[in-house]
Parts: C-alpha cells; structure tokens; sequence
C-alpha cells in the first residue's frame, strides 16, 4: 500500500494524517488536467470512502515569472505583461498596475477617462462572471447556462474588441488615461448590452436560482464564517455572501467610483448557494453602474496632458519639436519614477486584486507584486472541503470562482 | 496621515522603536525584524487590524545591509485603514520569525517568498516550494538570479539558434 | 473515382484505402481539455455557441487522454507542468496530432523568461502552430482546418 501512495506525496507527507500513510484512508490525485479545476491546480484528496477528510492544493503549475520579468521592462512595456496574469478580468488588471504608476508618479486622469475606464471595468466584471456562472454550472452538470452565457460574452467581447482591436488582452488603459478615445459606435453597443442583459440574468436565474437539483447540489456546502473569512484574509464575493459588506469600491474608492450609487450584494449562508446569489446580484449592480456612468460621461481628453508621462497625438510631432523630443524620449527611454513605494487594491470579480510598486528613480519598475486575490482565497480551500463529499468538491472550487494565472502569476 | 492610524503609530513607535514614514498618503512603519510578530501582535489585538493584506519581499542587492525589506500590508475593517509594515533583514540567508500564528493566511505568503528569495521563516509549519518545482535549485526572483530568457531568433540568427534548440523528435 | 463515371449513378463511390482511413480520422476527431491559461478561454468559446466547433466533429472534449486524439495544447507550459504535458502526450493512443494554440504554447510567447517553456515543441513534437494571444475562434478553427488537410495527405504508413 505505502508503495502506490508514494509518488503521489513528493514533499507532502508531513501534511497528510497517519491513517492515509497505513493505507486506511484513500490519497486521490485531482490533478493538474482535469475537466473541473478551471486551471492548472492540482488537489490532493485524503478520502474516507467518499468523504473528503483532507484536502491539499497544489499551485505552481502555470507560474509564469511576470514579476520578475516585468523589472526587465519599461513601465509601459511591462503593461503588456499584466492582461495575462488574472486572463478572465485583463482591464482590471490594467486598471489595477495604471493606478498604482499614478500614485506612484503623480499623475492626474481627465474625467472623461474616468468613465471610460468604469465603464469598461464594469464590463469586464459582467463577462468575467459570464464564465464563472458558466463554467460552474457546467460542472454541476447544468450544460445550457454555458452556450447562452458564452452567447452574451460575445456581445461584449465585440464592445471590446470595437474599442481597442482585441477581445480580451485589450491593454486599453494606460497611465494618465486610456489608449484613445471611443468610436461613435461605442454607445449605441453599449446601451445594446444593457437593454438585453436584465432579461438574459432572469433566464439564468429561472434556469438555476430555484432548481431544486441545484438547490441540492450547492446548499450548506463549502461554508465559512465571517470571522474565518477575515482571518484568512478572503475577500470579494465569498466574504460578502458570509455577511461582511466589504467591497474595495466603497472602502477605498478609486477612478470615481464615489460619484456612482450602487448596492453591495450580501448573503448570510456562507454556503456554494450564497455565493452564487451574490455574484448574480453583482451582475445586476455592475449594470446600473454601466448606466450611470454612460449617461454622465463628460466629453473632453481621454489622455493626461503631462508630456513626461504620456506621450503626445502623433498630429503633433510635425508642428512641434518638444513633442517630438517628449516621443522620443518616452518611446526608447521611458518615464523616471521616484523612489519610494506605494500599494493600491481594487476590486476584481474574484476579491482585492493590489499592486505594490516600488520604484527606484529609473525607468524600470524595481518591484512590482500582485496582491491576487486567487491566490488568498485557494489558501483556505482545506477548510472549505474539510466532512464533504468528493462531488462536492468541484462545485466548492467553482463556486471561490479561482482563476490560476492569478494564484501563480 | 490618516487620524485612524495616529494611535497605532505612536504606539509602535513608543514600544518597538519603530520609525515611520509617509509616502503619496501611505504610512509605512519600518519595524525591527526580532519584533515583527510582537508587532502584529499589537496591531491586532488592540488596534483591529485584523486582515493580512499582502506579504512581500524586496531585494536590494548589490546592497547587502540590508539586503532583504518585508512589506507586510495590515487592514483594519472596522476603521477602514490600511498599514504598511517593513522589516530590514541582512545577509544572504536570511531568517525572521513567522507571523502565521498571528494572520494565518500569512502560510503561503510566506512560502512564496521562500520559494521566490530565500528567506527563511522559523517557526513554519510547512516551508516549501509553492510555484517553482520542488526541486529546483536557486531563488528566481533575487537579483543576482538572471533572468533566463532565450535569445531571439531573427533571419540573420535563424540557423545558430535553431541547431540549439532541443526539439523533440517523437 | 473512374468507375463510377463509367458505369453511371449506382449508389457507389470509390477511393483508395488511404483516402478512406484519412476521412474517417479526420471527421471525428476529439480533442482532449488540454486549456492552460488565456487561450484556453478562446478554445472554450470557440466551442460555444457562436463558434461551434461542433459542426467540425469535435463535439466533445475528451477529458481522458487514452480516449482523444488531438491535444489543444493551449496557453504557456510552465516548469512545473512540462513532466505532466509529456505524461499525458504519452498516454495518448496512436494515431494522435498536437496543435501548438496561442503564441505562448508556439514560441513562449511575451514571456521569455526562466519559467515559460520557449514553445511546446521542446516537449511534443507538434503538428499545427496557431498564432495570436490569444487566437481568435476562428483562427483556431482555421488551424484544425489546416490539420484535417494535413492529414488528408498523410500516406498510409504512417501510424502502422
């Protein structure tokens, strides 16, 4: 017996209990290719029979080195890096990496960049929870929510892809602004999306919310508590669906989401159900927030005036030569950043995503760090797991909703 | 500064000799490495700052005193505040006292950055690699580990680079 | 196809056993859930509704790799998970074909550094590189397009 559990443990062995090392429990491999892990994430299951008695994450498997390779790179170049690290949410991650360089430089954001960038944020959460409820349906076996939600994330996919050129790894929000301002059609895809996404939600939800299969499936399964929840530092919707309404929108509020009113979902469960209403309600909130912000865009730049930082319109460099010179020297130099460091969290459809950057009065960044939020909520999936069954497993690891090229950078 | 964070402040500062510095609007108290967990500690039980928000490290080589800075980023939910601590560690092999006892999320945190530095944390209940294989040899992200990258392959170039290639034949 | 037009419309059609077997092996081909990062997102939507690779004969994705004949290898092969893409690639039944999606799986990509693998041709032996990152649906299909034709002209001794 100790043969075959062997292989499995390299390095482990001091984590599973002594029952599995005899033979008396069961070592199961949910390993790295798997239909239901979303990802590269590799499980090691303790079972007793079919309950799970421990369970083991193990990461690593798409870790891609951007931290470090982003210190070889310009602060502009190094943008490129960071669509592809949390691959469901890339304007977010845009977003979160512009920001932290706007502390870090001091650099202001025109207003009408502002709203473009909630606007398309917001979008990016309303896609990002298309897959998640996709996806996790499906492997709760409940096949039709991923064609019809696949379906809506086209629509915006085509917004996207309308503004900058490419469907998810846009690269659309740069430091002291956006790349360039919108099309003319841009409101009309947008309030496209709005007048139908209310009623293809409601689809979602007749299809799902009182299904007593699903009701089954996902009740009082994967519970934690408030204070477990804040202890082990989880954030965004699995801590609001166990009752604590914290969102880094409201708490710490950054690209004008002060002038916007909207509710923060909450359940009180704890459970796989609770989490599920709350990600749907956010769906909602994400709409009302689109709405707002579209119907109070100002007109004006979509770029920061500041030559050292943002380099000027190409319908300059004929006239003038300091334009010429800032284009010069921003494209094959890059802009100084002071030294000291700053840490600036937002929030992302699966918890705070932050970013801390230092920088050292060069060109390059000395250390940038992503705060992933995948990476903090797996942490605590032995808890989660701990007295199920093994088929609860996978609507448990949907339903913290993880996203490996967040944990692993 | 922030009046929420004034208390804390002083307090670390009284207590621990911490020195303190404020940067675009962000406090970050620079503690010593012997006193982080007492510091946590503190912060935790009488000023509510009860999440762990990040833990990182920071490499300053060629500088070696100090060579190593632990960021630690603390948040208080209840008066929505947000602290940053910095611990100067010495040396190429490094070692400082776990906080996981204090935040327990703080398990992993600290496995990366050994994983990623070298830093080692006593008093960890599982100390081992997390993102790299476990048995790979060297600290990927200290600065005096290049960066590995494989040259580029243009027209001029095409033939060299292709006869090192290891391209696996079935 | 000579008899046939000799001998009129009988319900009949004639081809060599090459072309026979070729025709079978690409009209039901069923890739195995090989999606690593970002492209595997395009692949999945590829899949969907608006561009269903179904009408192609993938109607399925296999998730075991001892009953799929194609692997999608499709986002960047780290260090850690080069061993396991050579195990499940071993574990493949002949005959078998590897499609490199995505700039990552072809030549590493953006990242060209000590974690990505360059490209999954050092690992497998790769018969269709797609590019973009992320490829567009229909660049993917394109590229199984490109494989069923490649496969058509492939002489019978191959996988024998």
């Amino acid at each position: 017996m100790d043969q075959i559990q062997d292989p499995l443990l390299d390095g482990m062995t001091h984590l599973v209990s002594t029952r599995a090392l005899t033979g008396e429990t069961m070592l199961l491999n949910m390993g790295p290719q798997h239909p239901s892990t979303h990802g590269v994430l590799r499980l090691l299951l303790e079972l007793d029979g079919e309950i799970v008695v421990n369970c083991i994450p193990d990461i690593g498997f798409l870790h891609t080195g951007v931290e470090k390779n982003m210190e070889a790179k310009t602060y502009q170049k190094a943008e490129v890096m960071t669509d592809r690290l949390d691959y469901l949410n890339p304007i977010g991650n845009n977003l979160a990496y512009c920001l932290a360089i706007e502390k870090l430089v001091d650099l202001d954001v025109p207003p009408r960049a502002q709203s473009l960038r909630v606007i398309l944020t917001e979008l990016s959460r309303l896609q990002s929870h298309l897959v998640w409820i996709g996806t996790s349906a499906l492997d709760l076996a409940a096949m039709s929510v991923f064609l019809y939600s696949f379906r809506e994330r086209e629509i915006i996919l085509d917004i996207f892809e309308l503004v900058s050129g490419q469907r998810m790894m846009t690269t659309y929000i740069r430091p002291g602004g956006v790349w360039r301002d919108t099309p003319v059609e841009f409101e009309a895809a947008v309030r496209n999306v709005l007048k139908i996404m209310p009623a293809r939600i409601d689809e979602y939800e007749s299809l799902l919310t009182k299904n007593p299969l699903f009701i089954d499936r996902t009740r009082k399964i994967g519970v934690i508590s408030a204070e477990d929840c804040v202890r082990w530092g989880l954030t965004g919707p699995v801590i609001r669906a166990s009752g604590v309404a914290y969102d880094v929108r409201k708490a710490r509020p950054y690209a004008s989401y002060e002038q916007y009113d909207f509710d923060i979902p909450t359940q009180t469960g704890g459970d796989v159900y609770a989490r599920y209403l709350v990600r749907v309600a956010e769906m909602r909130q994400s709409l009302r927030v689109i709405q707002q912000a579209l119907d109070k865009m100002p007109f004006g730049p979509v770029r920061s005036n500041n030559r050292k930082f943002v380099p000027p319109p190409r319908s300059e460099l004929g006239t003038s030569m300091e334009s010429l010179i800032h284009h010069f020297k921003l494209w094959t130099e890059g802009f100084d950043a002071p030294k000291g460091s700053v840490y600036v969290g937002i929030e992302s459809p699966r918890g705070e995503l932050g970013v801390f950057l230092e920088g050292d009065g060069g060109p390059k960044p000395y250390r940038v760090h992503f705060r992933a939020p995948s990476f903090v909520n797996l942490q605590a999936m032995p808890l989660l797991a701990r007295g199920h069954f093994v088929a609860d497993i996978v609507g448990i690891i949907g339903s913290i909703d993880v996203v490996l090229g967040d944990a692993d950078r | 500064m922030d009046e929420k964070l004034q208390p804390a402040v002083t307090a670390l500062k009284d207590r621990l000799g911490a020195v303190d510095a404020e940067f675009r609007g962000q406090v970050t108290l620079t503690i010593p490495p012997e006193r982080i967990v007492e510091a946590c500690r503190i912060l935790r039980d009488e000023f509510g700052f009860d999440m762990l928000v990040d833990e990182t490290a920071v490499d300053y080589w060629p500088q070696v005193t100090p060579r190593f800075n632990l960021v630690y980023q603390l948040y208080s939910m209840k008066q929505n505040a947000m602290l940053g601590l910095r611990a100067p560690l010495d040396g190429n092999a490094p070692h400082i006292s776990t906080i996981e006892s204090v935040y327990p999320n703080a398990n992993w945190h600290e496995r990366e950055i050994w994983d990623m530095f070298g830093v080692r944390f006593d008093g960890h209940s599982d100390l081992r690699r997390i993102l790299m294989p476990h048995d790979w040899e060297g600290f990927p992200q200290r600065k005096d580990y290049p960066l590995g990258y494989e040259e580029v392959q243009f027209t001029f170039n095409y033939n060299e680079i292709d006869l090192s290639k290891p391209y696996a034949k079935e | 196809m000579g008899v046939e037009q000799k001998l009129g419309n009988m319900g009949v059609v004639t081809m060599t056993l090459e072309q026979a077997i070729n025709w079978a092996r690409t009209n039901s081909m069923w890739p195995m859930l090989f999606g690593l990062a970002c492209c595997a997102i395009e692949m999945m939507s590829a899949q969907a509704s608006s561009y269903d690779m179904s009408r192609f004969g993938m109607e399925l994705m296999r998730a075991s790799p001892r009953q799929s004949d194609l692997m999608i290898v499709a986002g960047r092969v780290s260090q850690k998970m080069a061993p396991v893409l050579r195990n499940l690639y071993d574990q493949m039944p002949d005959p078998k074909w590897v499609i490199a999606m995505g700039d990552c799986a072809s030549c590493g990509g953006v990242f060209n550094n000590y974690a990505v693998l360059q490209g999954v041709d050092e690992v497998v032996p790769v018969d269709v590189y797609v590019a973009g990152c992320p490829p567009r649906p229909e660049g993917l299909i394109h590229g199984i397009i490109t494989l069923h034709k490649k496969i058509h002209g492939e002489p019978l001794k191959k996988w024998s």
